[in-house]
């Protein structure tokens, strides 16, 4: 099956980017195939490659940029909510690509499932 | 880089499309984004419902004025979304009474759905997303 | 449909919202801090036992052990892992997270 995902929060202060995560990973191995991640709202934040957590720590971003890179998943930053908040392509970790609202809408029209998020 | 980039809409899949609307406008941006994705779908030819519940239904409400706290009045592009062709827009009755709030208060033409009729409606969309 | 909630119950209102427009058969998924609403002796007990008459309750393993209420689960509530969230998203036509 196809999925799709929206995460609408940043790293760390909420839970959504980890659950999503989590789902992401659980679904691939249950062979199921996650086409792209929609990062919006807030979410936007996940992708910066300018975050340094303490090693004892997981690195969210570092493991979005993994699992797009094991499997092959769309890391897609919607471009209207990440010019509000100066995510731009300068600090846009590995994998992770600008693009518009329609990615998202997209996923709702041609995945199996679209599963949202957020706080 | 624009928003219509990479769409595709020739795929001529038409899905059910629920944007469910359950916070209140300016205390966070959710209504505002949301309503950002709602102007997108459009122009993918979908069955989109928009729909208002709980805090949601006060981002209908007439007679906004943000002068006083800065920010874009964006109350008014709900009016526009006939423009669009997102005609089917429905609040909650119970929401609704719950704050004191009547169809005479809201800026647009709306169906009131009871919760059952709300449930129903919800029930048989093929994607929901909710902001 | 499969609804997913992931607020606590004594901190928001999702959960009320969701279990109010639930349509029989349909099943509920409590993920996060929405798990603390299916443990013995919440404020949220008595509405999940209510609900789960006419929706199927899940909540999620890793979040409720995460929160050390592994061993407060109020009977008749389903824990699931990961796998099994994908299960239930693989399993209903379309799902709706209450934020």
């Amino acid at each position: 099956m196809q999925f799709g995902i929206l995460i609408n929060e940043g790293p760390y202060t909420h839970q959504a980017s980890d659950s999503a995560f989590l789902f992401a990973r659980a679904a691939i191995e249950k062979g199921h195939k996650v086409q792209r991640v929609f990062f919006y709202h807030d979410g936007v934040y996940n992708a910066t490659r300018l975050a340094t957590p303490p090693q004892d720590d997981r690195n969210v971003a570092a493991r979005w940029e993994k699992l797009a890179a094991d499997h092959g998943v769309d890391l897609v930053v919607c471009v209207a909510a990440a010019q509000r908040r100066g995510i731009t392509d300068g600090v846009l970790g590995d994998n992770f690509r600008i693009s518009g609202l329609g990615q998202l809408v997209e996923m709702g029209i041609q995945y199996d499932r679209l599963v949202t998020f957020g706080d | 880089m624009s928003e219509m980039d990479d769409m595709d809409e020739g795929s001529g899949i038409i899905k059910k499309f629920m944007f469910l609307n359950r916070k209140a406008p300016h205390g966070t941006v959710y209504a505002l984004e949301g309503l950002e994705v709602v102007l997108i779908t459009a122009a993918f030819d979908q069955d989109v419902s928009m729909v208002f519940t709980d805090d949601g239904v006060y981002q209908l409400i007439k007679g906004v004025d943000t002068k006083g706290i800065e920010v874009k009045d964006f109350s008014k592009t709900y009016r526009a979304l006939d423009g669009y062709d997102i005609e089917k827009l429905y609040v909650d009755q119970k929401s609704m009474d719950a704050r004191g709030l009547t169809e005479e208060d809201l800026i647009v033409d709306v169906t009131v759905l009871s919760v059952d009729e709300m449930a129903n409606l919800m029930a048989e969309q093929d994607v929901v997303i909710s902001f | 449909m499969l609804h997913i909630v992931n607020k606590s119950a004594t901190d928001r209102g999702s959960l009320e919202s969701c279990l109010a427009m639930a349509t029989k058969g349909s099943a509920v998924l409590l993920i996060e801090d929405a798990v603390y609403a299916v443990t013995k002796g919440g404020a949220a007990a008595a509405k999940i036992q209510a609900a789960a008459a006419d929706l199927k309750i899940y909540a999620l393993g890793p979040d409720l052990a995460a929160r050390g209420m592994s061993g407060r689960v109020l009977d008749g509530v389903n824990v699931v892992d990961y796998g099994g969230f994908v299960d239930l998203v693989a399993e209903h036509k379309s799902c709706q997270s209450w934020l």
